[in-house]
């Protein structure tokens, strides 16, 4: 068999074991540490009787293992559960919300992804002038500012000041693809500033160590102009661990994006996740951990394939 | 050391962050007013008798920030004691020790790493019971799985080293090689790593309070502060933003001093660590 199609199918492999592992570690965590479901639905002043009642109903008395195969059995056929305080069908209500979130998640990837490497390769063309140093102190700015600081900054300024764009991100089934676009603009650019500055510095990085090779040298002998060559000669040899980056940062993108839909009353994942954890609905918790859990490792799953795939010694064995 | 050495970026790093912790330690000398006191009408706007305006509650901000500053960066400061303690000594336990001990700690170390560990605090929350302690504890535990990576990381490589090899035959125990020959050498590379840290938990603990998950009020804590303002915003009410501008400065003046002392102990070291 070609070596780089067992490395992926073993990494595919590893990446299912995985999120059968992290599947146990949140159900773990929602079940064995200190704290009862029952008493936290009911509050401190249930009766003894209505707390059994309950915790028969939710199939408490069932020893963990059970329970762990049930929810582990359910979610394999697409059946979440039921929310504790709703009552509702959390398959159903995830659905909607999640593609949401994608929706909003692509939407700051295709602005982010082409402008960090732009950006990336103008940091590599002006090495240490003033567009690179402009480049290093937005990363150390970038990582220092929570998400939403920039999300309030941006709409003071272009919601209330300008009155360009909504500030409260409310999409539905009826919107145009363009009115959706409008409404999430401003939350996927709070998205980008938050991952563009990571994102090309790295793209920075992974192009200068490709531009120290001996053919990049040779290029520059032969008198190719600078951005020819970073362009024609290093940035595709750069390409596998800037995919890398990107789908890092990607998966980073997935997880701010629960503090960013709060700041925008966005309806997506994130938004439910945090008003669940705060009304203790542990079922529809579980649900969304999960699922979080696994587009995150999906996606360094993914850098994982594409790098074993752009390698060439891997894709053409002797 | 001379002073002269230190760079401008980390002189206003060192003076920031010194002025954030003089408010937190002195908060009640400095607060003109009470944390929970109503002195005024909803966010009015600032003057001289309220620097910074008053909050949703017409409650005096300057004040509010500055009980604020106590409360964020204590309990940061807690969580990251609990997440170095736990962190490091179990990762230069694991490179001391090695066999099935490491193997067992690095691989659990994996799974916990591969959740995002704002969703795992999510999901941890929802189940335990809300406080201080529990806070702490979450926060701390969940970031020690980074730096049990980097000092494991470290320990492994002074772990080789003949002063290391010379303890061992003399017989010294696990303990004393551990806290004797190991952390003195890794400390360098782990007090940088401590400003880091610190930051982030500055950064988690914010995230938390803003989704109203963590520290509860009427307490002020900034991230908290954050989420009682930001209703203002939409009427061009910049309250929520001083909190939030606070949580910023501070996170850029740690960094600026971490990157200062990352970039002497790599001079240190001979170019070690570096790019």
């Amino acid at each position: 068999m070609n070596p780089a199609l067992k490395l992926i199918a073993q990494r595919l492999a590893l990446g299912a074991l995985l999120l059968l592992a992290v599947s146990a570690l949140i159900f773990a965590g929602t079940q064995i540490l200190p704290g009862d479901v029952a008493q936290s639905i009911l509050g401190q002043s249930a009766t003894p009787e209505s707390l059994a009642n309950l915790r028969e109903e939710l199939g408490l008395n069932e020893p963990a293992l059970t329970r762990y195969f049930d929810w582990l059995g359910g979610i394999l056929v697409g059946d979440l559960g039921t929310a504790l305080t709703s009552g509702a069908d959390i398959s159903e209500a995830v659905g909607k919300r999640l593609s949401a979130t994608l929706f909003l998640a692509s939407v700051a990837a295709v602005i982010s992804i082409p402008l960090a490497i732009l950006l990336g390769l103008v940091a590599v063309r002006y090495k240490d002038r003033w567009p690179d140093k402009l480049i290093s102190a937005s990363t150390l700015a970038s990582i220092s500012l929570p998400e939403f600081f920039i999300g309030y900054l941006l709409i003071v300024f272009f919601a209330v000041n300008l009155g360009w764009f909504p500030s409260l991100a409310r999409i539905n089934d009826g919107m145009s693809f363009f009115a959706k676009l409008e409404a999430v603009f401003l939350p996927a650019l709070t998205l980008t500033l938050v991952v563009l500055a990571h994102m090309m510095r790295m793209t920075r990085a992974a192009i200068l160590n490709v531009m120290q090779s001996a053919y990049i040298e040779t290029a520059e002998l032969k008198g190719l102009g600078s951005f020819k060559i970073i362009a024609r000669h290093a940035f595709p040899n750069a390409i596998a661990p800037i995919i890398n980056v990107v789908m890092l940062n990607m998966a980073y993108l997935v997880v701010g994006v629960v503090v960013v839909e709060v700041i925008f009353n966005y309806p997506g994942m994130g938004q439910y996740l945090v008003d669940h954890v705060s009304k203790r609905d542990v079922p529809v918790v579980q649900a969304c951990g999960l699922i979080f859990a696994a587009i995150y490792i999906g996606l360094n799953l993914v850098a994982d394939v594409v790098s074993i795939l752009t390698n060439p010694r891997l894709r053409h064995p002797k | 050391m001379d002073l002269k050495t230190i760079p401008i970026s980390a002189w206003i790093g060192i003076i920031s962050t010194t002025c954030f912790v003089l408010a937190a330690i002195f908060a009640p000398l400095i607060a003109p007013y009470g944390m929970a006191e109503v002195v005024g009408g909803v966010w009015e706007p600032m003057s001289a008798t309220h620097w910074l305006g008053t909050d949703n509650l017409g409650r005096d901000l300057f004040s509010r920030m500055i009980y604020g500053a106590q409360t964020t960066l204590t309990i940061a400061a807690l969580a990251t004691l609990v997440s170095f303690t736990t962190g490091s000594l179990l990762g230069m336990t694991a490179a001391v020790v090695g066999g099935w001990t490491d193997q067992i700690l690095s691989r659990f170390v994996d799974l916990l790493m591969s959740i995002p560990t704002l969703i795992f605090a999510l999901v941890v929350l929802s189940v335990l019971p809300p406080g201080l302690l529990t806070l702490i504890l979450v926060m701390g535990v969940l970031d020690a799985t980074r730096v049990f990576r980097l000092s494991r990381a470290v320990a492994v490589d002074v772990n080789v080293m003949d002063f290391v090899e010379a303890a061992k035959l003399r017989g010294e125990g696990r303990w004393w090689i551990i806290t004797r020959e190991i952390l003195p050498n890794a400390l360098s590379t782990l007090v940088a790593e401590l400003g880091l840290r610190f930051i982030f938990m500055v950064l988690f603990l914010s995230a938390l309070s803003f989704l109203g998950l963590g520290i509860q009020p009427p307490q002020a804590d900034w991230g908290g502060m954050v989420k009682e303002n930001k209703d203002g915003i939409v009427f061009g009410i910049g309250a929520a933003l001083i909190p939030a501008a606070a949580i910023a400065l501070l996170a850029i003046s740690v960094n600026l001093i971490a990157d200062w002392i990352l970039n002497r102990t790599t001079d240190l070291k001979g170019g070690r660590g570096g790019q």
